[in-house]
């Protein structure tokens, strides 16, 4: 029991989880300043603005917004965030085996985040907030389908399978999946779905800061803003980590294992910085063609390939 | 100096407000986010909604039209807000103080924590008057 605390609460739970996405926010922080030719805040910049959020800030709540539904959506968004995380590293640290059907649970649990938003920006009251919360529903529309045939994909290849554990070993046995085509395809239509799900550039047009001043979060402020900040790093952390999970030979804790896992963390962070970086953001309907006709096709077509055993 | 003025000072987050202004103080501004100066460095990031703001800088002249939201925009805050002033109009009102629209420079309206003055300031005074704010408390 107290082992289960443990592990919930320090390590691979919420303080581990919470310093590891904060280190990655800033690092894709001082990525973006280098690619810009700046010299960029320091790492653990995430961190200040946490805690000033946290600590000094003041909480306004609006005067025409839902006032429980408004401070409730932050704390189930960073629930959310969390509990998926657990889901995610317990089974790929190898702490616990994890249950039938959890990768399903998974990918409920990243969706809840985004709902929160919306809901949370929904009760705020605010027309614009309201424009960032439509945008959102599309959004999570457009890519929820991809994510889950991405999903489905990797059930198939793992041999019918839907435990986290045995997706990886599965992939320790024939070697990691994006080492084949149909891996590789299923790669990219990944990681442009997190890309979507982080609301980074080219589809972050829920929370356009120069169009419509951070849409959905427009009327957070103080500790709800924080825990929106805090799911936000949770999240950073946890969507790189299940594509290593599913796609690229899963996450170990095993001596030199450590060093390949952070590597490979990092560099899915560090391509889809990249993306974000250089590429300009895209109309809603864009987002939608691009996800329900090409990235749909794409993993259509990497399933076919699954079944031709490639 | 506390650890919650340290994270406070750390992470400033920045809005903009341009009264009625040349848009030279607004270029400046800009400037200083650019690559060359790069504010980044201490933290700052401008942000477009007042719910996250930290510091309010305000430059051009508050003419009668500017007072009423200004105030507004400064009751909106989340407290602890500073005020910047920005350029010679925001500092004193400069050519428009005698103007028959000019609704008093902006520490009559609103308490400033900086003044920067010059018209318009060059980003090397902008930041000037940010490390003086930093220095301050």
């Amino acid at each position: 029991m107290a082992k289960d605390l443990l592990y919930y609460l320090i390590f691979p739970g919420l303080i581990f989880i919470s310093v590891a996405g904060g280190l990655l926010s800033g690092f894709d922080r001082k990525i973006t300043a280098w690619l810009q030719f700046r010299k960029g805040p320091p790492l653990i910049q995430p961190f200040y603005d946490f805690l000033k959020l946290l600590l000094v800030k003041e909480t306004i709540i609006p005067a025409r917004g839902s006032v429980l539904t408004f401070l409730a959506a932050p704390v189930f968004a960073f629930a959310g965030a969390l509990i998926s995380g657990l889901l995610i590293l317990l089974p790929g640290f190898g702490f616990k085996p994890g249950f039938s059907g959890d990768v399903i649970v998974v990918f409920y649990m990243l969706t809840i985040p985004s709902l929160t938003y919306i809901i949370g920006a929904l009760a705020a009251g605010n027309p614009l907030a309201s424009v960032g919360a439509s945008r959102e529903m599309k959004l999570i529309i457009s890519y929820e389908l991809t994510f889950l045939l991405i999903i489905a994909a990797v059930i198939l290849k793992a041999g019918n399978t839907i435990r986290i554990s045995d997706i990886i070993q599965a992939q320790v046995e024939q070697g990691a999946f994006i080492g084949s085509i149909s891996g590789l395809l299923l790669f990219i239509a990944a990681v442009f779905c997190i890309q979507a799900k982080l609301g980074l550039v080219p589809f972050d047009m829920a929370e356009a800061e120069t169009e419509i001043n951070h849409g959905a979060f427009i009327e957070y402020s103080g500790t709800a803003y924080a825990l929106i900040k805090l799911a936000k790093y949770i999240m950073f952390f946890i969507l790189p980590a299940f594509i290593c999970v599913i796609l690229l030979g899963g996450i170990s804790l095993n001596g030199i294992q450590v060093l390949w896992t952070i590597l490979k963390i990092m560099g899915v962070v560090l391509l889809i910085t990249l993306i974000r970086n250089t590429n300009p953001r895209v109309k809603i309907d864009q987002a939608m063609r691009f996800f329900f006709i090409w990235m749909n096709l794409l993993v259509i077509i990497a399933i076919v390939l699954i079944l031709f055993g490639l | 100096m506390s650890f919650k003025n340290y994270c406070f000072k750390k992470s400033l987050w920045l809005f903009h407000f341009g009264g009625a202004s040349c848009n030279n103080c607004d270029i400046e501004i800009l400037d200083c986010l650019t690559p060359r100066y790069d504010l980044e460095r201490f933290g700052m990031v401008l942000v477009g909604s007042i719910r996250h703001a930290d510091v309010l800088l305000v430059n051009g002249s508050i003419n009668k039209r500017d007072k009423p939201r200004l105030l507004e925009l400064y009751n909106q805050a989340p407290k602890p807000i500073l005020v910047v002033a920005i350029g010679a109009c925001g500092c004193t009102g400069g050519i428009f103080a005698q103007g028959n629209t000019f609704a008093g420079p902006v520490d009559k309206i609103i308490p400033v924590d900086a003044y920067v003055p010059g018209c318009p300031p060059k980003p090397e005074a902008i930041i000037a008057g940010i490390m003086h704010l930093l220095n301050k408390k």
